[in-house]
């Protein structure tokens, strides 16, 4: 069986590679001037939360970084299309999406500092905690979204008591049981869920031809729900997607796979040396779909944005690389006891008990150091 | 919908184990209308063991839902449900089918409260039927509990009679914990008398109970091997020897009150399980009790368990369980310290 070549595969896109706008017949979203403006703030803020975390980690502060570059339309276009009641459940990459739901980017840092495990209240972001065993999520979207079935929060005559679940994960994690299981629970219960799928190309060091024999939306018809592939890098059409994706789950006509193709620019995360197996050009080829420079080119050749509206942009993407660097530094240690906190919902007295010795073992030490 | 009244027996009749669960579910569920059943077979078939007989005909698919044939599936998504506000109650058909699922038990529903700083609640419960004892064929009578037990953030317990059988479901469903419930298959089918209107539940759901009281000896048991401890204490007290019988009912956490209390009035423990002794439950009991009564024992604490071998063909399982002559075997060995 041959592979289907990538090029006889439909991608939708709005926005070419060289700042185009582009029709599509089947998705058209009509964008103001200040929502482009929006998006475009959201991709180089996140970028430059990304290089700052990146930084940090080279300099000792963070254990490792999952980066997000060259991912970053897909993130913002997928997140800013989500409406408030929407749920999303992540892998560890999705910084974009956490910025759409409004989580502080040093409550990320945290978990790779290695000061909690993902320290922010997933109700009041509607943005789960981070998930590192690969596609695990995926069921607990699925499982969500029951939840919003039974709730009766799909096909109500009111829209904003409708609501979706979103499940993201990698090209990696389509070879996963528990993924394939969420499609197939997903499909018998026609669950308000949409699978956001980055293919970034790469899962580590397996590139896709070790995951797939042929592109990963079409796997979608096999479970029996529509599968569509997105240019990744073109924030315009990965909104427009996610938006026509959501509206369909939430209106109750089920699950959709969306496979937004991109391309990972950096490392796996820092611990990773990709130049060990993927060659230079591949990458240099995907430099010139940049997703922040085709939307930039978009913005200056239509005079939307002035000099000084980027000038005044780059001024507050300082400020938060300040915030987050100071953040992360001034990030202090957890009290050795927080790790008995929260094991049980209701606290049991073993592990009582095994707190209080470590605390009296503590204590035994206070005082110790001024003696000597 | 059929009222818990026109299912339940009248005071002083009897019930079966798995009906007493029934009864329990049936209970909950009309308590609490976030209360689902998930799992693979349980509504028009009641499950393999009938234990959800009915319940999707009176509660209905949304909340007896026949799930597709996948045990992370069924974990995975009772978590996305717990986290909307859900109780979700899996069936697992047989112990060795729990494996498909550990990521999702170990690594996800254990932790997630912790994870979210005691944001996100799991109040799943895990119903497994576990042990042998029923002739049946590989991977259909294990007894996994030590791997959850070694889980921080899991509750695990184990019922033995229809009594607990009938609370101890309704105290699991009611925990915001993630709570592993083992069943005892080979039990499901023995009766005991079942008043469902007496209550509330003599223990909490953490608590063991001396379930004989006896003077020379302490022999602890939980799920299938209490009644066969009970047999082994009525058979000793013929020869005079008085066996007083722990049914430990909680694995995680352990009741070592109720434990400690007991070896240190008759100074001799023996543990007894069908799972493999090493690193299993009964190691656990030994250190804990070496270090909390060392000067109060007369004799090493003993264990009484299945072999380090893969659970064997059901021609030759009994051999493989520990019975009554094994249990007095062990404890005329600590009687002779």
């Amino acid at each position: 069986m041959a592979v289907t070549p990538d090029d006889a595969v439909e991608l939708v896109q709005l926005l070419t590679p060289e700042g185009e706008l582009v029709e599509h017949p089947e998705y058209r979203v009509e964008f103001s001037d200040e929502e482009l403006r929006g998006l475009y703030r959201d991709l180089a803020l996140v970028r430059r939360i990304d290089a700052e975390a990146t930084a940090l980690q080279r300099q000792g502060e963070l254990g490792i970084w999952a980066s997000l570059l060259g991912q970053e339309a897909a993130q913002i276009g997928s997140g800013r299309a989500m409406g408030p009641n929407d749920h999303v459940f992540p892998t560890y990459r999705e910084h974009g999406v956490a910025w759409c739901r409004g989580v502080d980017p040093l409550k990320l840092l945290g978990l790779f500092r290695g000061v909690d495990m993902g320290g922010w209240d997933p109700e009041e972001h509607h943005f789960h905690l981070y998930t590192i065993v690969i596609g695990a999520q995926t069921l607990h979207a699925v499982g969500y979204a029951m939840g919003i079935q039974r709730d009766g929060m799909t096909g109500d005559a009111d829209p904003a008591r409708n609501a979706a679940a979103v499940a993201y994960f990698g090209d990696g994690a389509t070879s996963q049981g528990d993924v394939n299981e969420a499609f197939i629970w997903a499909a018998v219960n026609n669950a308000p869920v949409v699978f956001f799928c980055q293919n970034n190309q790469w899962a580590i060091s397996e590139p896709l031809e070790r995951q797939s024999r042929i592109p990963l939306y079409q796997r979608a018809r096999g479970f029996g729900f529509p599968g569509v592939r997105v240019d990744g890098n073109d924030v315009l059409a990965t909104y427009a997607v996610t938006q026509a994706a959501l509206a369909r789950a939430r209106e109750g006509s089920g699950p959709t796979f969306i496979e937004a193709y991109t391309y990972r620019m950096g490392a796996h995360t820092t611990s990773d040396d990709p130049t060990r197996y993927r060659i230079a050009a591949e990458v240099e080829s995907w430099k010139l779909k940049d997703p922040i420079e085709r939307l930039r080119s978009y913005l200056i050749r239509t005079g939307k944005v002035d000099q000084a509206w980027f000038e005044a942009l780059e001024q507050e993407s300082d400020e938060l690389a300040k915030h987050i660097r100071s953040g992360c530094i001034e990030m202090p240690d957890p009290d050795p006891l927080s790790m008995f906190d929260h094991v049980y919902a209701d606290p049991h007295p073993p592990l009582a008990r095994q707190r209080d010795a470590f605390a009296a073992y503590l204590a035994s030490f206070e005082g110790v150091e001024e003696e000597q | 919908m059929s009222s818990t009244a026109a299912a339940a027996p009248a005071a002083g009749q009897t019930t079966t184990l798995a009906k007493a669960i029934t009864m329990g579910l049936r209970a909950a569920m009309e308590r609490d209308p976030k209360v689902v059943l998930m799992g693979e077979d349980i509504g028009k078939l009641g499950g393999v063991f009938r234990v959800t007989d009915g319940l999707q005909k009176d509660f209905g698919e949304d909340r007896v839902i026949d799930t597709p044939l996948a045990e992370s599936g069924i974990l995975g998504t009772a978590i996305g449900m717990a986290l909307r506000g859900y109780r979700p109650v899996c069936e697992i058909q047989f112990d060795g089918f729990v494996f498909p699922a550990f990521d999702q038990i170990v690594c996800q529903l254990a932790k997630m409260h912790a994870r979210s700083k005691g944001h996100s609640k799991l109040p799943v419960v895990v119903r497994i039927p576990f042990g042998g004892g029923i002739g049946a064929v590989e991977h259909h009578s294990e007894s996994p509990e030590a791997y959850f037990a070694h889980t921080a953030g899991l509750r695990v317990v184990a019922c033995s009679n229809p009594v607990d059988a009938y609370w101890m479901i309704q105290q699991a469903i009611a925990s915001d914990d993630p709570v592993i419930f083992f069943e005892p298959k080979r039990r499901y089918w023995e009766k005991s008398s079942l008043d469902v209107s007496a209550g509330p539940p003599p223990e909490g759901l953490d608590q063991a109970r001396v379930v004989r009281e006896g003077a020379d000896i302490t022999v602890a048991a939980y799920g299938p091997m209490v009644k066969v401890c009970m047999d082994a204490a009525s058979a000793a007290a013929e020869d005079g020897t008085s066996i007083e019988v722990l049914d430990l009912r909680s694995l995680s956490p352990l009741d070592m009150d109720t434990i400690v209390a007991s070896v240190r009035r008759t100074s001799r423990l023996v543990v007894v399980h069908e799972a493999p002794v090493t690193l299993g439950m009964g190691a656990e009991i030994a250190a804990a009790v070496t270090e909390a009564c060392f000067h109060h024992l007369e004799a090493p604490v003993l264990r009484v368990g299945g072999f380090d071998t893969p659970y064997p063909p059901s021609r030759i399982e009994e051999e493989y369980l520990p019975d009554l002559d094994r249990v007095l075997d062990a404890v005329d060995r600590s009687l002779a310290y």
